[in-house]
């Protein structure tokens, strides 16, 4: 076993070390990009939190907007692709471990959103349940803290053990790996909801005080999650040597369409629940949308969000366009950058402006965040590469002739 | 500093287990470097600690101890920093006529003074603000940025906004780490020692009244205020938030809070709400009071009202 | 696993979809110079421009402001009596009056009194009446017999240090609210020792309208936090 285990450990390493320049010219550039977050982070650490453009009047900004979006990537990304392990649809369950492999990577960028955030890096203990002091069950931070790391523990148990029987050339346990990936469903909808339950349990900020957002941000991340897989799915397929079926794309194409049409629905009736009752609250989806008092600096890319969902949602609408690579891949970028828009900046921004005593504090970000986003996104590339190096090859051998020849052939047919 | 039989109202179990979890050799560390720092809390083990609440009486007033050495150091002048307990059937609460208030801001800068709060990064506990006499009270028409020659104006009423110490705290709930709870006596407060800086509360408070300290707070050494109590005006660290705490180092030995004396037009009131003969009291009954926000049901001990 | 090390990119499967591959790449490469120059456009535009002349620039601290007193000591007797004495309540200062022209009688004892309603040349030229109705005159308030003493309209004579009871004749829910302490001034003790203020010490009695004062600065606006951001951020 732990001969097993070493072998593993050491086989995973040389894989990953290994690869064309191609490859190291890509590890090199995320290098690059972690050197430059993790500069920035250095300076915000020793400054303060200062060195962000985020003020008591908008006290969360872009840290906790990619935050918010990733969680909607991690969930998404497993959600789309388990129900093909249990319904046994064999285009997806092969690629199904991408998913999971996003999800991973997903979740550590959200952790790190989260810990970039916090004024007190040195006591983020305080929130581990018994050592720390969890604020269970009132606080839904805390609740978020719990269901993230549960899900990351969640799709690592899965991801070592399917590589680690597919590296020993043994089928996986599925009376293992079933049961965790019925639980990671659930799990997936939980750190999504939990989320958007942080938002919409602040009856200070209108913006988010809505029972929908928790739909709307499941609705938004089935659109946005699966919009990464596909080019991710692309990428890989023309750089390694990987199968991806085309089958496999376009379904989960048609379930994004269905997902992009749910989401611009509830969306829809936001707006107008917020425009026909014309309460106070307006103020903030109007500071989106038309800007106030000349306070409009989120407008051009409130309604940017807004025209990439929809060109997006046509262009999946239509089994032409949804079919052919080049409209997919537009759409796929295009309903990317809408709910990247959507459910990061202009989620939590207009939520926090005007504040909560009515003051317009118009918040973009520093350099210095962007920096420290650009190094935490480029960990999660370089986590979900690594991985997917990995993991590739690893799945190609055990699918190679011979180990499951049987079962692959009887599903292919 | 004294045994309080009141105060920590914190599950046990959950302190023994992290006792045994910390005890280990990080205490052991703890102990090197507090040697090697040769003073009694090194940096391991303040880092370490349990939350203040948690502790026990002897523990406590060691650390009251060690800040007070670690104040009186660096501003070069005798700091002292208590734990005063909560007086018993006291629970504080706040009336401020509106009718009356000029908006000359000394209440801001008073509290300033009193609470020590950072001068730059400025941090300011009260914000007042300006509003329309035509539009009544519209938060989103509001100016906190007003600076004409003279207040009051004609045409303007104001508004001063502080933590309004409600009875159902939104930011308390939402504390992931229970940095902040609502004491017996009403008054809503942070261990600045054990916040995270997460600023949940900051989202969840809908009177702005929590504050963020985005870099190292600056106080020159002269105008730090020296009486300090541990839950609210001792000096605060970078990266936590903060608050108003109705003076609590006054309040709790009987004195009206700072914003309340310096007050030049007294529209600020301050007493026992279970107290019948308090001002408060009388107050609430010969008056018409209003709170701010009341919709949200946060319940704030911090009455509006119009004397005349 | 010596045979899965390089990546086999070229040529060999998958190849039908060569096209959307290079569409794809042109697409990335576009998405990419695009967000990049949206971050640009956005970050040069700084956070909330505020004009110049708004105010909210500069940081000031109590320290700045000398003439006010933050630091108000309490009156002695208050300070004694602390919280041991719930039902102390004690003046604050005596009256302004006092420290002019007190007392009166030095001397109005030997000028004979006129009654005459006229403008005051000689003395008390400063005194504006603006309080009520115009006919309003000295002698409503000021006993003519004996100016050391105030009168009511009972004809009680009362002293400087009591006027509230002559205001309270005409403002009477003001001053109930007053002996209550909602109306003025109180520091010392909210469970014990207290002192109060006169009517005349806010209002003079003459013209009781509140004089306007300068209001201190308004806080410093988010976009200003800190003065000295720039010299440390040096990525800016």
């Amino acid at each position: 076993m732990l001969k097993n285990t070493i072998d593993f450990v050491t086989g995973s390493a040389r894989l990953a070390l290994r690869g064309n320049r191609w490859y190291f010219a890509w590890i090199g550039l995320l290098g690059v990009l972690i050197l430059w977050g993790a500069t920035a982070w250095w300076q915000q650490i020793t400054n303060g939190l200062i060195v962000t453009n985020m003020r008591d009047q908008v006290s969360w900004a872009f840290y906790i907007g990619n935050f918010t979006f990733l969680v909607g990537v991690a969930a998404a990304a497993v959600m789309l692709v388990i129900p093909a392990y249990i319904y046994d649809w064999k285009p997806i369950k092969e690629i199904a471990i991408f998913g999971e492999l996003l999800a991973v990577s997903a979740i550590v960028m959200c952790m790190l959103f989260v810990l970039v955030d916090v004024g007190r890096p040195d006591r983020v203990w305080h929130l581990m349940p018994f050592v720390g002091s969890l604020n269970l069950p009132s606080s839904l931070l805390g609740w978020d803290v719990l269901v993230l790391n549960l899900y990351l523990v969640l799709n690592l148990v899965i991801v070592v053990h399917l590589l680690y029987t597919a590296y020993h050339r043994r089928p996986y346990r599925r009376g293992f790996v079933v049961p965790l990936l019925l639980l990671s469903i659930p799990a997936a909808v939980g750190i999504h909801t939990v989320t958007a339950f942080v938002y919409a349990g602040t009856a200070a900020r209108p913006f988010w005080n809505a029972a929908i957002l928790a739909p709307r941000f499941l609705a938004s991340a089935f659109c946005s999650g699966p919009a990464i897989l596909l080019i991710l799915f692309q990428i890989l397929r023309k750089t390694t040597s990987i199968k991806i079926k085309d089958e496999a794309i376009w379904k989960i194409a048609e379930l994004m369409a269905y997902a992009m049409f749910l989401n611009l629905f509830l969306f829809g009736a936001e707006i107008f629940k917020e425009y026909y009752s014309d309460t106070h609250h307006l103020i903030h989806t109007q500071y989106l949308y038309s800007g106030i008092h000349g306070h409009d600096a989120l407008v051009p890319y409130a309604w940017g969000s807004l025209a990439c969902s929809v060109i997006a949602f046509l262009l999946f609408l239509f089994p032409a366009t949804r079919r052919n690579f080049v409209t997919l891949n537009l759409g796929c970028l295009l309903i990317y950058t809408g709910v990247y828009i959507e459910k990061g900046m202009a989620l939590v921004i207009p939520g926090m402006t005007p504040d909560t005593l009515g003051e317009f504090y118009e918040y973009v970000p520093t350099l210095s965040e962007v920096g420290v986003g650009a190094g935490i996104f480029a960990t999660g590339f370089l986590i979900f590469t690594v991985l997917c190096k990995i993991a590739i090859p690893i799945i190609q051998e055990s699918q190679s002739p011979g180990v499951e020849a049987t079962q692959e052939d009887a599903l292919r047919s | 500093m004294s045994d309080d039989p009141k105060r920590p109202r914190t599950g046990e179990g959950e302190l023994d287990r992290r006792s045994l979890l910390i005890s280990g050799g990080l205490t052991t560390m703890a102990a090197v470097s507090a040697a090697a720092a040769g003073s009694s809390t090194g940096f391991v083990e303040r880092l370490l600690r349990k939350r203040f609440v948690e502790l026990s009486p002897e523990r406590k007033a060691e650390i009251l101890a060690d800040l007070e050495r670690e104040y009186s150091e660096q501003y070069d002048r005798d700091v002292t920093v208590t734990d005063t307990p909560p007086l018993d059937g006291v629970e504080f609460g706040y009336g401020l006529d509106i009718a009356r208030c000029i908006g000359c801001r000394r209440c801001v800068y008073g509290c300033v003074h009193e609470n020590n709060q950072s001068r730059d990064p400025q941090i300011h506990w009260i914000r007042v603000l300006r509003m329309e006499k035509e539009q009544g009270i519209e938060l989103t028409e509001s100016n906190a940025y007003y600076e004409p020659e003279e207040v009051p104006e004609a045409d303007a009423f104001y508004l001063p906004v502080a933590c309004q110490q409600c009875r159902k705290p939104a930011c308390v709930k939402v504390c992931p780490v229970k940095a902040t709870w609502q004491e017996p006596d009403g008054i809503v407060v942070i261990d600045s020692d054990w916040c995270i800086g997460c600023r949940c509360c900051m989202s969840a408070c809908p009177y702005g009244a929590r504050h963020f300290n985005w870099r190292d707070p600056s106080i020159a050494s002269e105008a730090l205020n020296p009486d300090t109590h541990y839950l609210g005006n001792r000096p605060r660290p970078r990266g936590v938030v903060e608050k108003c705490t109705f003076c609590i180092q006054r309040t709790r030995e009987g004195r009206y809070p700072a914003c309340v004396e310096i007050c030049p037009v007294g529209a600020r009131k301050f007493g026992n709400l279970l107290d019948e003969d308090s001002e408060m009291r009388y107050l609430l009954r010969e008056k018409r009071v209003f709170v701010l926000k009341e919709e949200l049901n946060t319940r704030p001990r911090f009455y509006y009202f119009y004397a005349t | 696993m010596d045979r899965l090390d390089t990546p086999n990119d070229d040529g060999s499967e998958s190849r039908k979809l060569l096209p959307g591959s290079s569409s794809l790449a042109l697409l990335l490469i576009v998405f990419l110079a695009l967000s990049l120059l949206t971050l640009l456009t956005i970050m040069k535009g700084g956070a909330g421009q505020v004009a110049d002349d708004a105010g909210g620039t500069q940081a000031f601290s109590p320290a700045d402001f000398p003439d006010i007193e933050f630091d108000r000591e309490l009156l002695p007797e208050v300070a004694a009596a602390g919280t041991s004495d719930p039902e102390g309540i004690f003046r604050v200062r005596q009256p302004l009056a006092y420290e002019d022209y007190f007392p009166c009688t030095d001397c109005h004892a030997d000028m004979e009194v006129n009654r005459e309603r006229r403008e005051l040349e000689e003395m008390h030229d400063d005194i504006v009446l603006d309080h009520g109705p115009k006919e309003r005159w000295c002698f409503d308030c000021h006993n003519p017999d004996d100016r050391d003493s105030l009168r009511l309209a009972n004809g009680t004579l009362i002293g400087f240090d009591e006027s509230y009871r002559l205001c309270g004749q005409c403002h009477g829910t003001i001053y109930r609210d007053w002996r209550q302490g909602i109306h003025g001034r109180r520091e010392g003790y909210w469970n014990g020792a207290k002192s109060y203020l006169l009517c005349a010490h806010c209002h003079n009695p003459h013209a009781p309208r509140f004089q306007p004062i300068k209001p201190l600065p308004p806080p410093v606006r988010p976009q200003f936090l800190s003065v000295s951001k720039e010299a440390e951020a040096h990525d800016e």
